[in-house]
């Protein structure tokens, strides 16, 4: 992910940038900080449709009509969508792709941050663009994008014929395919979705909908055997050699593993599984009883419920998850491998572990104001805005980025035992 | 008169019916009865007293001059009735005439449940026959349609990906002329909330997201729209009864906002939407609540008038009526609020008699109007009690603040030549709140 061993990690505050909004511009949107906290950017309006990146003190000398989605990726590049002449385009690190589209969306990137994709719409036709090279062939229509973890290789679900108004019956002939690289599959199915690749060998699954009624997982083309009540997002093993889903059977879900029930259909919901790096655990956000929810640990669900669990986070050594946990998006908890930490907070965000897996992470707010919390301790101080923090490489410090006062902020704090 | 003399040609219901034997009827009937339904259809069914005090409390009913087919214990004898009856031995024409029933001669609006001496919810039984005929793949093919375009694009009108984020970006790019500074912020974490809204508006009524934007702008709201998925709070699934559908809709919806972190999601003037998302689609998925709040607009704009936040540069002072939609008030309470904001907006208000939680329905919710053009006819004639409301009123405008009444009003009004204009909450608002010099 984020190469930080390059990064200042001394301990201490430092003050950025002012990033309050110039006079001179008509607005400032909002403010992203780099990962090495080193840069903050913001979309501003210069003029009417004249819009440009203001990173820190300098603006860019590249205005366009339009920009949009600005972030940064995993390896420090910013990147946004750019508009100009009615034609679209991707930003990555101040320099324009040179292919233009009609529009753009859903970016994209490789755990890496070098590739990057996007959703692209030519001459109303539909499908990805991987660093500005489109695929040879596009679709009629085309949604549920995903790229493979080194950024090489991209897919969708296409639409792959068409269908007129309220055309019940060529609707549930099937139109719509899986396209990788630009490349229709040639089992034409009624509903697909979330299609998904493999770490390594670029394997794709996808949950399927073969009738109204019978859901199951197709992989590389080929369907499960088995069809269920329902599914959710399959899954590869961390080796790629197998298939992980929560399926719905009987009313229950519970999980399967290449068309194989693993976890017996016992519960309510069962959703968002994660594999340990090795592949030996597998974590999982369920509901042992209805309006309960908690996490599962190789089907062994935490003794913590809550009438709502969200943003599960495995470990980096697959010992430990964490999880939050909240009651009517309010009262937000972080819990760890099944222990609540002290404090409720007014949201919370996907905890973050370190990478020898012995401190986690969490960012939160609470009337109005942002902190980071690791091992449940704040570290950093007190924000109108912070970002998610970044372990060092020894987990021994955390990079906590944030606005105060219209400056941004970075801090580096030592983590507590 | 029985159904059997009144069906209507529709290619979905007749598609379905083709593949029908009576064997699968009654295994799928069966199934149905062994594993979704329990107490609450035996209790039902056995505790009905054939009163009647339900016949006079739908507006099918009353509008059809007092035919007891169209009454709701007269919709439940010819159809769930006659198959428990029946033990499911019915025949595949038999099912057309149920699921014509079910789809297009009942709102689900849940009036005659209020009527009722023993609260039997013939809203409920109606679903489980809808469930039933999804089971069987009878369907409306309009409905239908919907039901398929939500399951391809996540929106009930195949609204693609990239036409939705233009919409956004069209509509934000026009209320400039009029708001210079105006934005409508694109997937903002950590905001106060999201707006989300129904396909038709990105489709068919964009002003509406138009004026959305102006009111966020002009409250100073911190506010988001999303550019994924999700975005579209509707659910035709949960009308046709394909509820996996729904669920997955609902999903996608809530998880857009744990997504964004925001604290709310705001809605948009809709009905069925927000019953999808407190009561039916959100418990489907195992959360007993909804897992992030959803606030109605009604709610919304009482907020903020309450901490005045939008100033008025005057009052509607014609006569105004107000149309209270059942899933929003009859299923959730909202009929203070919403006439909080409408005094708010108009000096002259007539209420139609009767109101509040007893108004009649619109006779297109409940997924009527989404059953298309063959059933147009009987659902406008089904309601001239709606079009007497009206009328007694002497409203030259009515307020609808939901979508499926605004379509069914249109019609009813047009009908019958009443002459009133329709409004939402945020068209009055819009009209009548300071803007820029």
């Amino acid at each position: 992910m984020y190469k930080t061993k390059t990064w200042n990690w001394e301990v201490g505050q430092r003050t950025i940038a002012d990033m309050t909004p110039n006079s001179d511009h008509k607005w400032q949107e909002e403010i992203f900080i780099s990962p090495d906290g080193e840069k903050a950017s913001a979309v501003v309006c210069l003029d009417d449709a004249e819009f440009s990146i203001r990173t820190n003190d300098s603006v860019s000398e590249n205005t366009f009509e339009k920009l949009w989605e600005l972030n940064y990726t995993t390896n420090g590049d910013l990147c946004c969508y750019a508009m100009q002449d009615e034609e679209w385009t991707v930003m990555v690190a101040d320099k324009p792709w040179e292919e233009t589209y009609g529009f753009v969306w859903s970016p994209l990137f490789s755990a890496d941050g070098k590739n990057v994709a996007t959703a692209v719409q030519q001459d109303m036709e539909y499908g990805m663009s991987v660093n500005g090279a489109i695929w040879e062939t596009l679709f009629e229509n085309a949604n549920n994008f995903a790229i493979s973890p080194d950024g090489k290789k991209s897919a969708a679900v296409v639409q792959v014929k068409s269908m007129g108004q309220a055309d019940l019956k060529t609707f549930r002939s099937g139109i719509f395919s899986i396209a990788v690289d630009g490349v229709a599959w040639d089992n034409n199915l009624m509903n697909l979705w979330t299609p998904v690749f493999d770490n390594n060998a670029y394997r794709v699954a996808a949950q399927v909908r073969l009738t109204l009624y019978d859901y199951s997982i197709i992989v590389d083309n080929t369907l499960w055997e088995n069809t269920y009540q329902g599914v959710w997002e399959p899954l590869f093993t961390p080796d790629g050699k197998h298939v992980v889903a929560p399926v719905r059977q009987g009313g229950k879900w519970g999980m399967a593993k290449d068309g194989q029930l693993i976890w017996q259909a016992t519960y309510a919901n069962c959703w968002h599984h994660q594999f340990s790096e090795d592949g030996e655990n597998l974590y999982a956000i369920v509901a042992p009883e209805y309006g309960k929810f908690t996490v599962a640990a190789n089907d062994k669900p935490w003794e913590m419920r809550s009438p709502v669990v969200t943003d599960l986070a495995v470990s980096p050594d697959g010992k430990k998850a964490a999880a939050l946990a909240n009651t009517l998006n309010k009262d937000w908890r972080v819990c760890v491998n099944g222990s609540v930490w002290d404090g409720s907070y007014d949201m919370a965000w996907k905890p973050v572990f370190c990478p020898n897996s012995e401190a986690v992470a969490a960012k939160v707010r609470k009337n109005g104001r942002y902190n980071v919390l690791v091992n449940g301790k704040p570290v950093g101080g007190e924000f109108d805005m912070c970002f998610d923090p970044i372990f060092n490489a020894d987990g021994s410090k955390v990079l906590v980025r944030g606005l105060h006062d219209g400056k941004a902020l970075r801090v580096v704090a030592n983590v507590p035992k | 008169m029985s159904i059997q003399d009144r069906k209507i040609e529709d290619e979905g219901l007749a598609y379905g019916v083709s593949k029908l034997t009576t064997d699968k009827i009654q295994q799928t009937f069966q199934a149905l009865i062994d594993n979704e339904t329990g107490a609450k259809l035996k209790a039902f069914s056995e505790s009905c007293m054939r009163c009647g005090m339900c016949a006079e409390a739908c507006h099918f009913f009353v509008s059809h001059g007092d035919d007891p087919s169209y009454s709701p214990v007269g919709k439940v004898s010819q159809t769930m009735t006659k198959l428990l009856a029946n033990d499911g031995k019915v025949t595949p024409d038999d099912i057309y005439g149920m699921a014509q029933i079910a789809y297009t001669e009942c709102n689900l609006c849940r009036r005659c449940v209020h009527y009722c001496p023993i609260g039997i919810d013939v809203a409920y039984i109606m679903t489980t026959i809808r469930r039933f005929c999804h089971k069987l793949g009878v369907t409306p093919q309009y409905i239908q349609d919907t039901a398929h375009s939500h399951s391809a694009t996540m929106n009930q009108m195949w609204v693609k990906d990239d036409e939705w984020v233009d919409s956004l970006f069209w509509q934000e790019d026009e209320a400039r002329e009029e708001f210079p500074n105006l934005r409508i912020p694109m997937d903002k974490e950590g905001a106060d909330f999201y707006y989300s809204v129904i396909a038709p508006e990105p489709k068919f009524r964009t002003q509406l997201i138009y004026q959305a934007a102006a009111i966020m702008n002009e409250a100073g709201c911190d506010w988001t729209m999303p550019s994924m998925p999700g975005w579209d709070n509707s659910d035709m699934c949960m009308y046709s009864g394909d509820f996996e559908m729904m669920g997955r809709l609902k999903r996608q919806h809530f998880e857009l906002a744990q997504k964004l972190k925001v604290s709310r999601i705001v809605m948009g003037e809709c009905g069925h939407a927000f019953r999808s998302i407190y009561d039916n689609g959100n418990r489907w998925l195992g959360w007993k609540d909804y897992p992030v709040p959803v606030v109605h607009s009604i709610e919304f704009f009482a907020e903020l008038f309450e901490q005045g936040r939008i100033k008025l540069t005057g009052k509607i002072q014609e006569p105004v009526t107000i149309h209270d939609p059942c899933n929003i008030i009859r299923g959730y309470g909202l009929m203070d609020k919403l006439r909080y904001v409408a005094h708010q907006l108009c000096d002259n208000i007539v209420e139609m008699y009767p109101n509040r939680e007893h108004n009649y329905c619109c006779s297109a919710g409940g997924g009527v109007i989404n059953c298309g053009p063959p059933f147009k006819k009987v659902r406008v004639e089904g309601n001239l009690a709606k079009a007497n409301q009206l009328k007694a009123t002497g409203a030259k405008i009515c307020i609808a603040p939901c979508h499926n009444c605004h379509g069914g009003l249109e019609d009813v009004i047009h009908h019958y030549d009443l002459g009133i204009e329709l409004k939402f909450l945020g068209d009055l608002i819009y009209e009548l709140m300071e803007k820029p010099e």
